[in-house]
């Protein structure tokens, strides 16, 4: 006898060959617990092209098709009009892309899948840079990281632009719905991909997964990171439906930015100035959500 | 224009990826210590390799007569790539990470 809270069916075998402590694979693991074996996969250049390991050899236990790096977009929707005419529709199809392909390659054929309108899951998980090629910069990385094409030195070479949203950007597409989680909170992530299975229409998640590689921390430091992203509101988990913001998770008294940066690598070098204007644009965007929350509820 | 097609046209990835026995990376190996073990699942929740198992409630003595009925966790040594994440995360701290070379014998 045994009391669980998440699906006991398991749908990555072990023996794949990510880093020790990768976030991405434990949202794959949840993303296929709550999705079942019902579901085709379409993957992108990404780590998780690495992490299933090379030809013979499989992790998954659904179907996976690999795509070139900018057209997941485009091989879900395809997927999907082909399972549509053959009469199977109750198929899951989904695309499983880092940052780096939905961020930046592949948000033209995102886009063009969500306005079209495909009844598909496209779920970022989201890395905060291209970390299988070896942690290059993306649109995603926040603000002051390191990273390997923003080494730093003497005149502040560090990313400094902030991160771009791009939940947010699929919020404007008017898709039924959008939703942020990550992985310290399983029971959340797979009540969310529940909720979306019953929908139908484009619905697109962003997983923020911890990459101790990329993001100079130690591996078994994963869980505890992504837990502190949501406790300092530096990734907020909400959800969109229709239009209709809803946090999922309002920390009551929220920590300070300093525990979350203070732990990785990646932000050793700022000094108590730019952790404050990272603070100060936390929680500005934190507003901006509490705002969004209660003016799309009052309509 | 005649297309050729191999005899077997679609490769598929047939051998699981647990023929890779991914144990051999480890440096820190996990050691459940069982007296303290409160049988919550957590390290089973959040291990990245899906190398937690479970095991009969038997197997393994519990910390309390009411804990007794539930089952029991084992760790894969084969899979576990020593990441530690179990061990951070247990709330009971049942969980210590030995050096690989230190443990080397007691499991086996």
């Amino acid at each position: 006898m045994k009391k669980l809270t998440i699906p006991e069916e398991e749908h990555m075998l072990s023996g794949h060959t990510a880093c020790l402590g990768c976030g991405a694979t434990i949202a794959m693991r949840y993303v296929l617990k709550a999705l079942g074996k019902n579901t085709i996969l379409s993957i992108p250049a990404c780590c998780w092209a690495v992490i299933p390991g090379v030809y013979p050899h499989r992790t998954l236990d659904v179907p996976l098709l690999y795509t070139a790096f900018e057209v997941t977009g485009a091989a879900i929707s395809g997927i999907r009009e082909a399972l549509d005419a053959m009469g199977k529709e109750d198929v899951n199809v989904v695309g499983f892309a880092g940052d780096g392909g939905t961020a930046d390659i592949g948000l033209q054929a995102l886009s063009a899948a969500m306005e079209r309108g495909h009844n598909v899951f496209y779920i970022m998980y989201d890395n905060e840079a291209y970390m299988n090629t070896g942690i290059q910069r993306s649109g995603s990385t926040p603000m002051g990281a390191w990273t390997t094409t923003t080494p730093g030195g003497k005149k502040r070479m560090y990313k400094w632009e902030p991160k771009k949203n791009v939940a947010e950007i699929m919020v404007a597409h008017n898709i039924p719905y959008v939703a942020t989680a990550t992985i310290a909170y399983p029971e959340d992530m797979i009540a969310k991909l529940r909720r979306a299975k019953e929908i139908k229409g484009p619905k697109f998640f962003q997983i923020l997964s911890p990459c101790p590689t990329g993001w100079r921390h130690p591996p078994d430091k994963t869980v505890e990171i992504s837990r502190l992203a949501v406790q300092t509101n530096v990734f907020p988990l909400y959800e969109v439906i229709n239009g209709k913001y809803k946090i999922s998770i309002k920390p009551k008294n929220p920590k300070p930015v300093k525990e979350y940066l203070r732990l990785q690598g990646r932000f050793r070098h700022l000094t108590e100035e730019e952790i404050e204007m990272i603070q100060k644009n936390v929680d500005d965007n934190w507003k901006a959500l509490l705002k969004k929350e209660r003016c799309s509820q009052e309509e | 224009m005649s297309v050729l097609l191999p005899e077997d046209p679609t490769p598929i990835a047939k051998v699981p990826s647990t023929e890779n026995k991914t144990g051999g990376w480890r440096t820190f190996r996990p050691v459940i210590h069982y007296e303290k073990c409160i049988r919550c699942y957590i390290c089973w929740k959040f291990c990245p390799d899906a190398a937690i198992y479970f095991a009969s409630p038997e197997a393994h003595a519990a910390p309390k007569e009411a804990l007794s009925k539930f089952d029991t966790v084992e760790i894969n040594y084969d899979f576990c790539k020593g990441c530690g994440i179990c061990a951070n995360e247990c709330p009971a701290k049942a969980i210590e990470l030995v050096l690989e070379e230190s443990a080397e014998g007691d499991e086996e």
